[in-house]
């Protein structure tokens, strides 16, 4: 059963030119681009700079960025919490700006979102100097409870102690889980009256079924999608645009897209706000009013640069431990570009070379988060602009597209940093991660923390050689995995269960179809320093240090061990091992809502408070010393440079993680090649070897020592500094200087 | 009836890397044999001096290893390149390599000082898609200074490459005080521009990043106080060989 609505005058206008067939009886957003876009398989001459009127809005609002580092937040609305519909329109320079639209009143001011956790606002207010308001304690407090409260009614103590150890961590228990990608192009295609009929028919099919617990949830989501799709349209007017009807050009596609993410990021904190996939989708709007002669190319780029401002300036209030752990203030606006379609036509578009000239005609920055869908088939020129644009700004991430493409498609877009999800009809459960370098330490300690002693797992039999037996501490790490695995899956279920109760994502799940297939994305830290510490186990031999209450405490390595990074197998193998043997392990355990179990090897730059809570491991790494980030190997272990290094990543396998798998390369300009002008062919051939060798993900930070030191002492020079660590490109500046050393102290792949 | 299996070859080798750009084109695999007759003062890898601090590996070895990367390889236009070290110090190691890298397609580079030129046979330049030649002053007295040996037998396998039609890069390392007078460079320019096979000269900046191996080695680096050159002055060298018609890096 599909939604018929009459196509009206408005909506023949709106679709004039546009072929096909199957999208405009349904809901089907990649129909829709695969009969309608034009590849292009040049190459980047026929872009064009910032207006003066994109130079005069971007400086406007980026005048405002120092005040806000030197403050933590720039302002909060303390007193409102933020709904699609709570704050009046707000503008950076309303005569200039061509897409209009922020989530407050004014720009980079920031709003409270409750409904995660009350507590969050609070500590995140009193952070930064803001008294809460007491009318918001009072109805948070007392007459509305939030999912942070609901969250730690259903935990167990097993979870709880999990969590407060740090064997789990990150858990969305406390703020909004993000990772869920509209489909926001919806807005743009059909408009919000067509959406609305859609979600009617799907709920008129559930008003057929029996009201069981499930049948009731879904009718009662629909109710408040149905809703929220108003409360956009209302939103929406309040800017003078009327999102109730298709967009009839170019401006008013990408006005109706951002309204629809806007409406999002009003309504959600999440972790990650992902935009979806929308370049290609844009630009056969762009093409079909440039062959009306309604634009030319200079406005056309002008169009996607004031979007791109806008996504650059979302914010969330957050507290400052917060950041610390994600390292700066992300809000992850992924937007995926380019690809292969299943018929083999590239899907980079003319817009998609216009989102990454945004790079260069707004400045470097990490929002959005440009990440670029891989594949050795793309077209050379597009390739080559790609590699060109991440040696100039270090600010692209790289997917690999023919990994993706079979299993979510080729409408798949990324959630966060290495998250695919074909858009609209798949979300995810996001999950954070557990720390394997910890659990390798319970294994030997009987599941004794090793920093306070305390018996945290049910209580198993300790290591209690001198020495370290391979086969023995297999054994005993499997039995706390299995442990552990069954209380992470356990405490997403409960976390998930709430979110969806307390913090549902109206506006968000109103733009993906009805059913839609859920992911329980689980994780994995610490996955170089555990199969280290194994090959050690394995290959030399491992002495235990044990305190006065038979704690181990250190270990001292006699012998040479093979390590996880060069392309040995010796030590890759048991990292593949170590990936395979979780998922499995968490696949046993039911999932709520029957989400697909899938994991991660990803830790942003988290990967410094992981190690912090993680004592002394058998592969030599000393109690608090940082994790290498996501699945790269340890500092300074990798001696065959960025090639082997990336090889050994490459043998993990995704079928076994489907949530990603990261890797963070950092190349010194001379590691690209003697010659600069050579550099970007180089750097695409690295990209073809890595994606044909069956890697999944590559950050790529271009840069050199002398640079990201001198930003250390001077980071006033350098406020648009950009690296990639693990999936995500940070301002250097706002790092700590911890994290700071953390980067330098990464291998360098320079070579001498 | 049985047969004796010839032994295999093999040779002293210090490590292997994977580079992109810097040691021949593309992606390569770049082996660094142990040994040279040559002591440069300016040297970054003191610790490939001695054959007897390598160690011993067989050529199928170290096939084994080039073939983990084959895609790598192939797909950067890159290949394999054999440094040191001098590889010409163990010929017959260094043949037999280029051979099988030539019998499982690779494309081929050899870096050298040339200095031992005369050691490398016909065959094995045959197997040898590209040298890089490393020739470290032309002025005689500074070559001599500066490396120990002497610079004719460099020249003299520029030559002899030159007629057997095999391609070069000159790489040419600038020092101030040591390497970059004018009137050598020059020189050097000029006699580099009548090789019909040069393809390019590689002008590379003088570093001290070997420092802390010679702190580990416990032997003196006796360049420690020279400074790098600035890169006005590196782009006066890279000018000098454009003028005489030879494209620079």
């Amino acid at each position: 059963m599909t939604a018929t609505v009459t196509a009206g005058p408005r909506t023949a206008d709106a679709w004039r030119r546009f072929g096909g067939k199957g999208w405009r009886e349904r809901v089907d957003v990649r129909d829709f681009v695969q009969a309608n876009y034009t590849p292009y398989e040049g190459d980047a001459s026929f872009l064009t700079g910032p207006t003066d009127r994109t130079r005069a809005v971007w400086e406007k609002v980026s005048a405002l960025f120092p005040e806000e580092r030197r403050r933590g937040v720039l302002d909060v609305d303390a007193a409102t919490p933020s709904t699609i519909t709570s704050h009046a329109p707000g503008y950076i320079d309303r005569d200039r700006e061509l897409i209009v639209g922020l989530q407050t009143d004014a720009p980079l001011k920031r709003a409270i979102m409750p409904n995660g956790g009350i507590r969050m606002v609070e500590n995140s207010l009193k952070a930064y100097g803001y008294t809460p308001d007491p009318f918001v304690t009072r109805v948070f407090g007392t007459y509305r409870k939030t999912h942070n409260d609901g969250v730690f009614d259903a935990y167990t103590p097993a979870m709880r102690a999990a969590r407060k150890v740090g064997l789990i961590t990150g858990l969305p228990d406390a703020y909004g889980r993000g990772r869920i990608i509209g489909d926001y192009r919806r807005v743009a295609l059909y408009g919000t009256d067509r959406l609305v009929a859609a979600k009617r028919a799907e709920r008129a099919r559930l008003d057929t079924l029996p009201s069981t617990a499930d049948v009731i949830r879904d009718r009662e989501e629909l109710a408040e999608q149905i809703k929220a799709l108003g409360e956009l349209t209302e939103m929406a007017a309040g800017y003078g645009c009327d999102v109730a009807r298709p967009a009839a050009t170019a401006h008013e596609a990408v006005q109706w897209l951002y309204l629809g993410y806007l409406a999002a990021v009003k309504e959600q904190n999440g972790a990650a706000m992902s935009l979806g996939r929308t370049s290609t989708f844009l630009d056969v709007y762009l093409q079909r009013d440039l062959a009306e002669g309604l634009l030319d190319e200079s406005r056309a780029q002008e169009l996607i640069d004031d979007f791109v401002i806008k996504l650059r300036i979302v914010r969330f209030l957050r507290t400052p431990e917060y950041d610390a752990l994600f390292s700066g203030d992300p809000t992850w606006v992924t937007e995926s570009l380019g690809g292969i379609g299943l018929d083999g036509r590239p899907l980079v578009t003319r817009t998609t070379f216009r989102f990454l000239q945004t790079l260069y005609n707004l400045g470097p920055a990490p929002e959005p988060n440009l990440t670029v869908l891989w594949s050795p088939r793309l077209p050379g020129g597009f390739k080559e602009f790609c590699a060109q644009v991440s040696i100039d700004t270090s600010a692209v991430q790289y997917e690999s597209d023919d990994l993706m493409r079979p299993r979510t498609g080729d409408d798949t877009a990324i959630a966060c940093c290495v998250s695919a999800m074909a858009v609209g009809r798949q979300m995810q459960f996001f999950g954070a991660r557990v720390n394997l370098a910890k659990a390798l330490l319970y294994a030997v300690n009987g599941g004794r923390d090793e920093m306070t002693g305390d018996q945290v797992t049910p209580e198993m039999p300790p290591l209690t050689g001198e020495y370290l037996d391979h086969e023995e501490l297999r054994t005993a790490y499997d039995r706390v995995l299995d442990w552990l695995a069954e209380t992470y899956v356990d405490a997403l279920n409960v976390i998930h269960y709430m979110h969806d109760k307390y913090a549902y994502e109206r506006i968000e799940m109103a733009l993906h179809d009805h059913p839609v297939h859920r992911f329980m994305a689980c994780g994995i830290a610490g996955l170089s320093v555990a199969t280290d510490s194994l090959s050690a186990v394995k290959h030399a031999r491992v002495k235990v240090i044990r305190d006065a209450t038979g704690l181990a405490v250190d270990f001292t390595t006699e012998g040479t061990f093979p390590a996880y990074g060069n392309n040995d197998d010796r030590a890759d193998s048991l990292a593949v091992g170590l990936v395979e043997s979780f998922m499995a392990k968490v696949r046993r355990h039911p999932t709520y809502r029957e989400a697909e179990h899938t994991q991660s090897v990803l830790t942003i730059t988290s990967n410094v408070v992981y190690g912090k809570h993680t004592g002394n491991t058998p592969d030599g790494r000393r109690a608090g010393q940082p994790f290498a980030p996501g699945a790269n190997p340890m500092n300074g272990r990798d001696r065959h440079g960025v090639v082997a290094s990336a090889l050994s990543v490459a043998k993990l396998p995704y079928e076994a993680a489907r949530d990603g798998i990261s890797l963070t390369t950092t190349i010194t300009p001379e590691g690209l090649g003697h010659a600069p002008q050579e550099r970007a062919g180089h750097l695409v051939g690295i990209l073809d070897g890595y994606m044909s060798a069956g890697g999944f993900h590559m950050n790529v930070n271009v840069l050199d020592r002398a640079t990201l030191e001198d930003a250390m002492e001077h980071p006033e020079k350098y406020p648009e500094l950009t690296i990639r660590v693990s999936g995500y490109a940070v301002n250097f500046v706002r790092l700590t200087r911890e994290q700071q050393l953390d980067v330098i102290s990464r291998t360098f792949h320079g070579t001498l | 009836m049985s047969t004796v299996a010839a032994p295999p070859v093999t040779g002293r080798v210090h490590s292997w890397d994977l580079s992109t750009g810097v040691d021949g084109p593309g992606t390569r695999f770049v082996l660094f044999l142990s040994g040279c007759p040559l002591r440069c003062l300016y040297c970054a890898n003191p610790d490939t001096w001695h054959m007897r601090d390598g160690r011993t590996a067989t050529v199928d070895e170290i096939m084994a290893e080039i073939e983990k990367y084959r895609p790598f390889l192939t797909a950067s236009g890159g290949g394999v390149t054999l440094t040191g070290g001098e590889a010409l110090l163990q010929p017959a190691f260094t043949g037999a390599l280029l051979r099988r890298c030539k019998e499982a397609g690779l494309h081929t580079a050899l870096d050298t000082s040339g200095f031992l030129g005369a050691r490398a046979s016909d065959a094995l330049l045959a197997d040898t898609d590209l040298v890089l030649l490393d020739i470290k002053s032309f002025d005689i007295g500074t070559y001599r200074r500066l490396t120990g040996g002497d610079l004719a037998p460099t020249l003299a396998f520029a030559t002899r490459l030159n007629r057997l039609g095999v391609p070069l890069w000159i790489r040419y390392v600038l020092v101030p005080g040591w390497t970059d007078d004018l009137t050598a460079v020059d020189g050097l320019a000029e006699f580099v521009a009548g090789l019909d096979t040069v393809d390019r000269v590689d002008v590379l900046p003088f570093h001290k990043l070997g420092a802390p191996k010679y702190e580990a080695l416990g032997i003196p680096f006796p360049l420690k106080d020279t400074p790098t050159p600035d890169p006005a002055l590196t782009e006066r060298v890279r000018a000098r060989f454009r003028a005489h018609g030879t494209a620079a890096y």
